[in-house]
């Protein structure tokens, strides 16, 4: 059915298809029950992603030069980048992050920059992905915090500086926005995904469709302007989103590091 | 009539998702029923939902062979597997690669760079003490030769002054001498001189008086003479 589904339908882009399938683990062997494990189209744009990154940082550093060439300095750029956020919003210990943050921002902006190719598979307009990625920083922020500060931790939950009897009203609301956060971290980035490839699919689709209705064709420039524009919108939020969530990242184990407000 | 049996296939699978896949064959039997054509559809229904596999491959996709079709793909919880496995795999092996290599690389170079600048300043400001350094010697040595310069000069004036007032003081000591002899022979060629004074006084008194009252004694002549001087003397 996806195969001979429309091809201008805006929600077609985001059907995973299987290269292979390695097999389905659990289960009682009927179809459906337990959970399969395939190679498929999501999968290989993030091999694709770790391979850019990881073959940019490393070829481009190659050289160790003292005066850097363009690429050497976009590298370093990009490290500086993310360790002056780093030390800015989370300290001098939150550099022990640091790796993490920059794996986290770079996947995120590799993988947004590959969703803006034609045809290419968008990893982050899963909800799935972006979820993981929120929870692997909401662990690590509530095993680090319990690891550092015992149940200091706890501190988090209870401003400093306000009066007992709005403790009870304060502290519940702390608590429950503390636990949202890996739902508003991931739904921010993937909802920002899903939605530019959606609405840049529809008018790239409305293009499609008026060149096709004959008379219509000459209004078919509309959506295409509309297009264009928002495919520069949709590079911006490639960007914005892997920045967001890598300073929201920095907030959060700040707070791990420094609980008290 | 294809596009008929297909929606009737659908329907026939949403149902099976609703109830269980055994009951897709009640499904069937109750299509079975329906008119003849419909009875094709449902014996093809049959066999499709008896071999699921076929119904799978048939959509491409094994997801949408048991979900309903229309399930929006980011929602699917039967592509949830794969995708958390691969990106564990991959962020897995990302964070290994940047942590292990290419950001403390990156570190380092940025880290030499800084350690090269900073080395260069400080060589640099090293550099620029000694060169104060070295000015302040120069200006040192300069004042101190010139100081030594003023104070030779000074020393030869004074050798000189005090050579000058030595020689002056000697040649105005010998001139005073010369003088204070000078004096003396003229003291004594005035005395020696008016020491004859008598004697012509007397010669000049004895002729006047000789001339004038002829001869008399030269006795009486000289003592009147030096009576006089001695008036005279005591006179003034």
């Amino acid at each position: 059915m996806a195969d001979n589904a429309n091809p201008i339908e805006p929600i077609h882009q985001f059907e995973i298809s299987n290269f292979f399938t390695f097999g389905t683990i659990g289960g009682d062997g009927t179809e459906g029950s337990g959970v399969e494990i395939a190679f498929t189209n999501s999968a290989l744009f993030m091999v694709l992603t770790v391979l850019v990154i990881a073959g940019f940082l490393i070829l481009s550093t190659r050289g160790r030069g003292l005066v850097p060439g363009r690429m050497q300095l976009l590298a370093e750029m990009c490290y500086e980048f993310i360790a002056n956020m780093v030390r800015t919003s989370a300290g001098t210990e939150g550099m022990r992050f640091f790796p993490f943050v920059f794996s986290l921002f770079m996947f995120i902006l590799i993988a947004n920059l590959f969703g803006m190719f034609p045809y290419f598979f968008t990893v982050t307009s899963h909800l799935i992905v972006a979820v993981m990625l929120a929870l692997m920083v909401f662990i690590t922020v509530v095993v680090y915090g319990f690891m550092r500060n015992g149940f200091g931790f706890f501190k988090l939950f209870v401003p400093s500086g306000i009066p007992w009897y709005v403790m009870w009203l304060v502290v519940p609301i702390e608590f429950i926005s503390f636990l949202s956060r890996p739902l508003s971290h991931s739904l921010r980035l993937f909802g920002n995904i899903l939605a530019g490839h959606i609405v840049l699919k529809v008018f790239g689709g409305m293009v499609v469709a008026l060149l096709a209705a004959g008379a219509w064709a000459p209004l078919a420039i509309l959506p295409f302007g509309m297009a264009v524009a928002l495919t520069g919108l949709e590079f911006l939020v490639a960007a914005l989103q892997a920045f967001v969530f890598a300073v929201l990242t920095c907030v959060y184990l700040n707070d791990a590091i420094h609980p008290g407000h | 009539m294809a596009g008929e049996l297909s929606e009737t296939i659908t329907l026939a699978q949403a149902e099976t998702d609703l109830t269980h896949e055994g009951e897709g064959g009640d499904a069937a039997t109750e299509a079975d029923h329906g008119a003849a054509t419909e009875q094709g559809a449902a014996t093809d229904h049959g066999t499709e939902a008896a071999g699921h596999e076929d119904a799978a491959l048939h959509e491409g996709t094994e997801a949408g062979g048991h979900a309903a079709p229309a399930v929006f793909p980011p929602f699917n919880p039967a592509t949830f597997g794969s995708q958390i496995l691969w990106l564990a795999l991959t962020f897995g092996v990302l964070y290994l690669l940047m942590s292990r290599f290419a950001l403390p690389r990156i570190g380092e170079i940025l880290e030499v760079r800084r350690d090269r600048v900073e080395g260069d300043l400080a060589e640099a400001d090293r550099l620029r003490q000694k060169t104060d350094q070295a000015i302040e010697a120069y200006e040192q040595d300069l004042a101190d030769a010139r100081a030594k310069a003023h104070g030779i000069a000074e020393s030869t004036r004074d050798e000189i002054r005090k050579d000058l007032d030595g020689q002056r003081a000697k040649v105005e000591a010998d001139l005073s001498k010369k003088m204070a002899a000078a004096e003396a022979r003229i003291q004594e060629t005035k005395t020696s001189a008016m020491s004859h004074v008598d004697e012509i006084a007397s010669d000049t008194a004895t002729s006047l008086v000789s001339q004038l009252l002829g001869t008399v004694p030269a006795k009486s002549v000289n003592s009147a003479v030096s009576a006089v001087i001695k008036e005279t003397q005591n006179g003034n």
